[in-house]
């Protein structure tokens, strides 16, 4: 869908992106990540073609973007805002008419989705009189009323209340199920952790990490679990086919930390261990895209 | 190509409707025939609205006694009372004033008295009224015959006649003033008003943000450019509806006046007090004065003025709302536009303080010349010369120059528009808008 090659963007004073390459595949939803001010927005803004990279390229379905696939993307931008005098109905079909749609196919559509979303008694309302929650719900139908293929969303769920988050955070679902292919934008890594195919991890202008998340995590787990038991304290032996890493108690409930040695399994530490406790709780550690994300930094550095 | 139509059509649309528009529209018309309403009002009955006021004259030379001349607001009255008596008595007699003339022998001076301050016109009427007639004593003393020296002091007035190809015309010096007063200042004032408008316009939506939506889908440029064009046609509707209803009110109110006037037989006087302002005594009779002014209105070459006028104001604009544009694109909002503010307004104001005083009376000499070449003076400075006859080729420059002018100011003002309205929260220097300036697409 959108292939991003060598992309450099140099303000003065400081680098946006070095040398960022990444494959969004056709289908799938993307997330960005990375801490604020790590060059996400510029790298959105470039294939937005708000701003233009100094160099590299961008392909879009194998052809080099151009202003023809601006109508092709859907663009909704960290910071939202719409006319604040203009009526919500006539902005919604105003900004879809310049993404290319006629008037009557915009009205059909806006008249959709403001019933979907159950806003349509505010069509005649400007945008002053609207609740926060509402006038996100007006921008989020403004950037989808085109039906595009590729939905950029930075930040998507600040400023909604969790209702409304995950009203919208279903609509995004179904959208894509639908076919859009989706990039999410946000440095809180782990709100998309769950409904992200596949993550690219920018830090200071460079892109260190990208793939699918399922492979990422898989890459980065280390036979760590934890173990959970009630009663008396148990005594590990130095036979045990795991490591101890950590070890907090109560007075009868304790929770174990532990690593599997070379050549054995999660199975080889609970049939170890059920002998001697009665098992409450046991899970595999899977590291969040955090830590992934800080232990990339670290092992970088 | 369409989108930009689309834009123009939101800027248009959603300033047309606004109320204000309404209002201004409606008001300007209404408070510009108001005003001339009352100085016309004021120049026909003028004489009528001050107080009447009640003269009391003593006097004791004998010379002026009968000769006064009373004027609708100033009636004298004459006493043979004591002086001190008079002095005492004449505000409880219902005088305002005691004009006490001293025997000639005397040689006291002439005295005005009353309870309050009297104003510069009761003092100029009474000494003129008293210099009169001490003039025409004097004449007679002289034994100069006063109607003789009247017909030798007749006034002569210069005809001012332009030699053109066709011929001989009358220059219509004042219509000239005029007509070169009125354009420039509209000129002016709409370049100010409307270019805040793009200015705002431009804030506004940097302030909320949807700039940044809106650029995802056209290019900064045509943003920039369907805004001034929208807001130009505002302009445009406000001068057009402005006309329509000056127009229709002035023939209203004037078809009223007129009936009014000629019912009272003010018609004559209004057109000498024309005549005296216009400093001109070629007006005789009030036929011949009406016909004058309609003649040196029809002088005026219509078509030719509004042309250049309309060329003047729409270049004009162009030019300078291309930089409020890239004004508004530096800021987060408008109070921090001042710095920005001051030395693109400065040459509006020094060409349009220059306009009234120098150009109007001097509009061929070189600085005039000169001020009606530069872009960012010529929308004024040549509107203050055009009805004063312009060289064609002086004409064909100027304008020229003012298109490449807003050829180059809006591509200046493009590229630092497209940068300024992503900055946010960034305060600007003059060095960062270079930077801007100098990023590449």
């Amino acid at each position: 869908m959108i292939s991003i090659r060598h992309i450099v963007k140099q303000y003065s004073g400081y680098r946006a992106l070095s040398d960022v390459s990444l494959e969004v595949e056709q289908g799938t939803v993307f997330g960005l990540l990375g801490p604020n001010g790590a060059g996400k927005t510029s790298l959105i803004r470039i294939i937005n073609q708000i701003t233009a990279p100094d160099s590299g390229e961008i392909l879009f379905n194998g052809e080099p973007l151009s202003r023809i696939h601006t109508e092709r993307i859907g663009y909704m931008p960290e910071e939202r805002g719409l006319y604040k005098k203009m009526e919500i109905g006539e902005q919604i079909i105003y900004l879809a008419r310049l993404k290319g749609l006629s008037r009557a196919e915009a009205l059909k559509r806006s008249k959709y989705w403001f019933e979907k979303l159950e806003i349509q008694a505010w069509w005649n309302k400007s945008i002053e009189e609207l609740s926060k929650g509402m006038q996100q719900k007006a921008q989020f139908v403004a950037t989808v009323l085109h039906q595009p293929e590729l939905l950029i969303l930075d930040e998507p769920f600040s400023g909604f209340d969790p209702v409304n988050a995950e009203l919208i955070k279903n609509e995004i679902l179904e959208l894509n199920r639908n076919g859009a292919t989706i990039i999410f934008s946000t440095h809180r890594m782990d709100s998309v952790e769950e409904l992200c195919d596949s993550i690219a991890l920018i830090n200071l202008s460079h892109k260190i990490l990208d793939g699918k998340v399922k492979d990422i995590k898989n890459s980065f787990r280390s036979g760590t679990y934890r173990l959970d038991y009630e009663g008396s304290k148990a005594s590990i032996g130095d036979d045990a086919p795991f490591a101890v890493v950590n070890d907090t108690s109560s007075e009868s409930h304790h929770s174990l930390t532990l690593r599997t040695q070379e050549g054995k399994g999660p199975n080889d530490a609970l049939r170890y261990m059920l002998p001697l406790v009665s098992v409450s709780r046991f899970e595999e550690i899977i590291p969040t895209m955090n830590e992934i994300f800080i232990r990339t930094v670290n092992k970088q550095a | 190509m369409n989108k930009i139509l689309l834009i123009i059509q939101r800027e248009y649309l959603s300033r047309v409707k606004k109320k204000s528009f309404l209002v201004l529209t409606f008001l300007v018309p209404v408070l510009f025939i108001g005003m001339f309403a009352i100085l016309g009002y004021l120049a026909v009955k003028g004489d009528d609205l001050g107080d009447d006021k009640k003269v009391q004259v003593i006097d004791m030379s004998g010379e002026f006694a009968g000769k006064f001349v009373n004027s609708p607001t100033i009636t004298y009255v004459y006493s043979t009372d004591n002086y001190d008596s008079a002095k005492a008595h004449f505000i409880d007699n219902g005088y305002n004033f005691l004009l006490h003339i001293p025997p000639a022998s005397s040689g006291a001076e002439i005295e005005l008295l009353s309870e309050k301050k009297p104003s510069a016109t009761t003092i100029d009427a009474v000494e003129n009224n008293l210099s009169r007639i001490a003039e025409s004593r004097r004449l007679k003393l002289a034994g100069i015959d006063t109607a003789v020296l009247a017909q030798a002091q007749k006034r002569i007035t210069v005809k001012a006649k332009q030699i053109t190809a066709a011929g001989e015309k009358d220059a219509q010096t004042y219509t000239a003033y005029a007509i070169g007063f009125l354009s420039a200042f509209l000129i002016y004032m709409c370049l100010f008003i409307y270019g805040t408008q793009v200015m705002r316009g431009v804030i506004e939506e940097k302030v909320s943000r949807i700039v940044e939506v809106i650029i995802s889908s056209v290019k900064p440029f045509q943003l920039m450019l369907g805004k001034i064009i929208g807001v130009g046609m505002v302009g445009l509707t406000q001068f057009l509806l402005w006309i329509v209803i000056s127009v229709a009110l002035s023939m209203v109110g004037g078809s009223m006046m007129a009936s009014k006037m000629s019912q009272s037989g003010q018609v004559q006087q209004v057109q000498q007090s024309m005549a005296a302002a216009k400093g001109a005594n070629n007006v005789k009779t009030p036929d011949k004065g009406m016909s004058a002014i309609m003649e040196s209105i029809e002088s005026i070459p219509v078509v030719y003025t509004i042309s250049c006028f309309l060329f003047y104001f729409l270049f004009g604009y162009l030019l300078y709302s291309a930089i409020f544009a890239a004004v508004g694109s530096a800021v987060d909002n408008e109070t921090e536009t001042q710095q920005f503010m001051i030395p693109v307004t400065l040459p509006l104001i020094f060409t349009f303080a220059l306009a009234q005083s120098f150009i109007i009376n001097n509009p061929d000499s070189s600085l005039s010349v000169w001020l009606s070449m530069i872009p960012f003076t010529s929308p004024i400075a040549m509107m203050i010369r055009i009805p004063f006859g312009v060289p064609a080729w002086q004409l064909a420059l100027s304008m020229l120059l003012l298109v490449l002018g807003f050829v180059f100011t809006t591509w200046v003002a493009a590229r630092i528009y497209r940068v300024g309205i992503l900055m946010y929260g960034k305060k600007a220097s003059y060095k960062e808008l270079a930077r801007w300036f100098m990023y590449k697409e």
